[in-house]
């Protein structure tokens, strides 16, 4: 198992090294020269803008430049946003918690529909159940995030009242952020209702986030499950006379989990890519969001090192992926 | 059902909550962005101005609100010498710093926190010159207040004297201005004092009507009122800058209550905000002009026959409904009507594309060919300019002129439409800085501008010796005059095809009062009341 984590880890040193070289060239690629875009309409002289390139050190060698910048990173250091002069890194983990939660409960709520529905579907396949879910499913994993959003918001908080609309906890409660998890801190908080209030706001953004996951979460478990189901070690157990539960549960699900948890961990990166939108539509102050800001500003330390650290979180939890392969199949991790 | 009863739980819920706050008056703006930071003299967009300037601090001198008349402001009174050099400041007496959890102040406002002010814009070897990383002093160096002030030195404790190094009339406007914001110097010395510099940018102290209190980045900045606020307490006690950045959220949550003011409505939900008995939306012209810039260097452009006839051949009124939707108003001259010196006596070119079919021909210009550059961004002053391009290019089809689209990404077209030899018309516009006259009409079509600022390379010396002598002369009625006659020259000279102004509208609760539109943009709520 050691030995399989180390081989694991080890690949991901050249992926480091090649994302730090991705985010940095990205957003060098896109024309467009920070400075020139600070002035606006108003612009600057040559002389200006030339001490200006020299100030932010945008006039060295673009080498040197990334050179620093490795260096800076290896040291801990994403340096400074050119827009609020605060360091990157700080940046990231004030809004990255929003993100983190708002993911979690995305997660949570694709997997806990999104399974047990692919495993029905498949047990009782060709029903209507089965037709009915793959039907929703493939709306949903259709549907345009930023569509869905809006209107659910005018559905469920302008027409119906339910939900909030937008924000992570009504304006009335006010307390210091601990752990930037907005239920946590409610209720560390003690301030009545604070954690009704920060879970009211979670509802329509995590459906929103959830729905595309859960959708290929549930396509990928049916199929898994049916090409699992029609084995010869199901049919055994199944003429041995266990019960269906202990068959589906056991034998069967355990077996198609595989490529379920593969489409899972790559979830993690549509989780982000959705929170971009979801983030902006409900006003959720995230890290999707910032980047997006930080690239029409073209505030290169910002989208170099927000990108560098989400490429960062999904190798992580990719690398988690694969070593769950391991606990959940033996044949993995004995492979050579 | 359900909905009834949840809602009812909710309101009671509510109620319940504003009780417990001692039925404090919350006003909550549902402001469009997160601000840069808190300190205006290193930004120049406005969504950081209303989060700082507009609500912590003051400036000398102060725009009324909802025009672009000069107040005193931390300034009671001053004078100009003869020759327009120095301008000597009474500053006013017992005004107090905010008061927070991070800093009291042991003394009042004076000349020490004024002349801090601007020489740490104006010295580069002053200490906090680079105070915080890549600091650059945008919109006092966009402003040439480097070239143009001399020093700003103690008179004595309550008397300031700004010195220039050219008489510029324009100056008291700049003072009124963002940048200009007066920071406690009190509060600097401890800052530099404890090694936290970079919180002058963080946590603002000023002597607004507003004190900082929290800013939760990307969601929410809390701001209480300055008990001791110099022209008395306003009326609310907490203001919140709600950030919601989509327009049809943050339509959706005024309309659900959960914020009194939206800045930026959609043009699409005007209608329905009308409509809406719990709403208001009061409207009002924007500072600022949107325009096609000829290349007066390159013919037959240098012709302004030529320049005239295609002003004739532009479809205004089919632009404002194609790309404005009601939200714009024709504009005929280089400035907006909300400024001094506006010349309402100006006719505009009719709308005849035969007439100016027949002056192109006079002009001896046939089968024209041309660019038009379309900005790539959206701009209150021209939302959608690519649908602008395409509304010109078919109207100048009508009299025989061929028009090619042509467009950039932003900051590489402010650069390339900067060029001399530029091939082609830039759509453009500007939002005015300052109320000035001169901040239009000198920066956009100045002979200095020209490589610049001046996309129409346009310098006609009739039109600069005006301008030049209303720079230098300080008396308003004659630089009326000047500016008046400056606007005849541009219109007999068409640089440009003026196209329009932006029409302004505030979407807000019906309990708002006493909220004023602002020319410059800014969003200030110190005379905001709920009723």
């Amino acid at each position: 198992m050691l030995a399989f984590l180390l081989r694991r880890i080890g690949l991901l040193i050249p992926t480091f090294i090649g994302v730090t070289i991705a985010a940095f060239g990205f957003i060098r690629l896109l024309p467009g020269d920070p400075v020139l875009l600070m002035a606006g309409e108003r612009g600057l002289t040559p002389e200006r803008h030339a001490e200006l390139l020299k100030q932010f050190g945008f006039d060295r060698p673009i080498y040197e430049q990334y050179f620093d910048y490795l260096v800076g990173v290896l040291q801990g250091d994403l340096g400074n946003s050119l827009v609020t002069k605060k360091p990157v890194f700080e940046e990231f983990f004030t809004l990255f918690p929003a993100t983190l939660e708002l993911s979690i409960c995305a997660i949570i709520f694709a997997i806990a529909l999104g399974l047990p529905a692919g495993i029905i579907a498949a047990v009782k396949r060709g029903s209507v159940f089965d037709h009915s879910v793959m039907s929703t499913a493939l709306v949903g994993y259709s549907m345009p995030i930023f569509w869905l959003g809006l209107l659910f918001i005018m559905l469920f908080s302008g027409l119906l009242g339910w939900t909030p609309v937008s924000g992570r906890i009504s304006l009335l409660y006010f307390f210091e952020p601990v752990t930037g998890l907005m239920t946590v801190d409610a209720f560390l908080s003690g301030q009545p209702g604070a954690v009704r209030s920060a879970l009211s706001h979670l509802i329509l953004p995590t459906i929103v986030l959830g729905t595309i996951p859960m959708a290929v979460i549930a396509r990928q478990t049916r199929s898994a499950m049916l090409e699992v189901l029609g084995e010869d070690y199901v049919r055994t157990a199944k003429a041995k006379g266990l019960p269906p539960v202990r068959v589906i549960g056991l034998h069967a699900l355990r077996n198609a989990l595989i490529p379920v948890i593969t489409t899972i961990g790559l979830q993690v990166g549509v989780l982000l890519a959705g929170a971009i939108l979801t983030e902006t539509i409900f006003s959720w102050p995230g890290i999707g969001k910032w980047i997006v800001d930080s690239i029409s500003r073209r505030d290169y330390p910002s989208v170099q090192g927000g990108l560098l650290m989400i490429a960062v979180i999904v190798m992580l939890v990719n690398l988690t992926v694969d070593v769950l392969y391991g606990l959940v199949n033996p044949r993995i991790r004995h492979q050579r | 059902m359900f909905a009834r009863k949840t809602a009812l739980a909710v309101a009671l819920l509510a109620a319940t909550a504003f009780a417990g706050t001692a039925s404090a008056k919350t006003f909550v703006h549902c402001s469009e962005g997160s601000p840069e930071g808190f300190d205006p003299a290193l930004y120049t967009a406005g969504t950081t101005f209303d989060a700082s300037s507009n609500s912590v601090y003051n400036r000398l001198v102060e725009f009324e609100v909802g025009t672009t008349n000069i107040d005193p402001g931390l300034a009671e009174s001053w004078e100009v010498s003869d020759d327009g050099l120095e301008y000597t400041f009474k500053l006013r007496q017992g005004v107090k710093f905010h008061s927070t959890d991070y800093f009291t102040p042991t003394r009042d406002f004076n000349a020490d926190d004024v002349v801090f002010s601007f020489m740490r814009q104006l010295k580069k070897d002053h200490a906090w010159h680079q105070y915080t990383a890549g600091t650059a002093w945008e919109y006092f160096n966009g402003m040439s207040m480097p070239d143009l002030l001399k020093s700003v030195e103690k008179v004595d404790d309550y008397t300031v004297k700004f010195v220039l190094n050219r008489p510029e009339a324009p100056m008291i406007a700049n003072l009124g201005m963002d940048f200009a914001s007066i920071v406690s110097k009190e509060y600097a010395d401890k800052l530099a004092a404890d090694g936290k510099m970079e919180d002058l940018n963080q946590k603002p102290i000023g002597t607004g009507a507003f004190k900082f209190v929290a800013y939760q980045k990307d969601a929410v900045i809390r701001y209480k009122a300055h008990d001791d606020y110099w022209e008395g307490r306003p009326k609310i006690d907490d203001l919140v800058f709600a950030i919601t950045t989509d327009p049809s959220v943050r339509h959706q949550r005024l309309k659900a209550g959960e914020c009194h003011f939206n800045p930026y409505p959609n043009p699409a939900d005007l209608d329905a905000i009308r409509n809406d008995p719990d709403l208001q939306l009061p409207e009002q012209e924007g500072l600022n002009v949107g325009y096609l810039a000829y290349n007066t260097k390159v013919a037959p452009f240098d012709n302004a026959k030529v320049r005239k006839a295609l002003n004739m051949a532009v479809n205004k009124q089919a632009i404002l409904d194609a790309v404005f939707q009601g939200a714009g108003k024709a504009a005929k001259n280089p400035i907006p009507p909300t400024i001094w010196s506006y010349n309402d006596a100006i006719e505009d070119d009719p709308y005849d594309p035969d007439a100016a079919k027949k002056m192109l021909e006079e002009a001896g210009v046939t089968d024209l060919k041309m660019k038009i550059w379309a900005m790539p961004v959206q701009r209150p002053y021209n939302p959608n300019a690519r649908r602008m391009a395409e509304v010109i290019q078919s109207d100048f089809a009508k009299i025989g002129v061929e028009v090619e689209i042509v467009s950039y990404e932003w900051g590489e077209y402010l650069k390339r439409s900067k060029d001399v030899d530029r091939d082609g018309a830039v759509l453009l516009g500007w939002t005015g800085d300052n109320g000035d006259p001169d901040n239009f009409l000198a920066v956009l079509l100045g002979c200095d501008g020209v490589g610049g600022s001046n996309r129409a390379q346009w310098c006609n010396k009739e039109f600069e010796d005006l301008i030049q002598k209303a720079k230098v002369t300080s008396d308003v009625a004659e630089r009326t005059r000047l500016y008046e006659e400056a606007q005849v020259v541009f219109k007999r000279e068409a640089p440009w095809a003026t196209i329009a102004h932006s029409v302004v509208f505030k979407a807000m609760r019906k309990e708002v009062e006493g909220f004023k539109i602002h020319p410059f943009g800014s969003h200030i709520f110190k005379y905001v009341d709920l009723k």
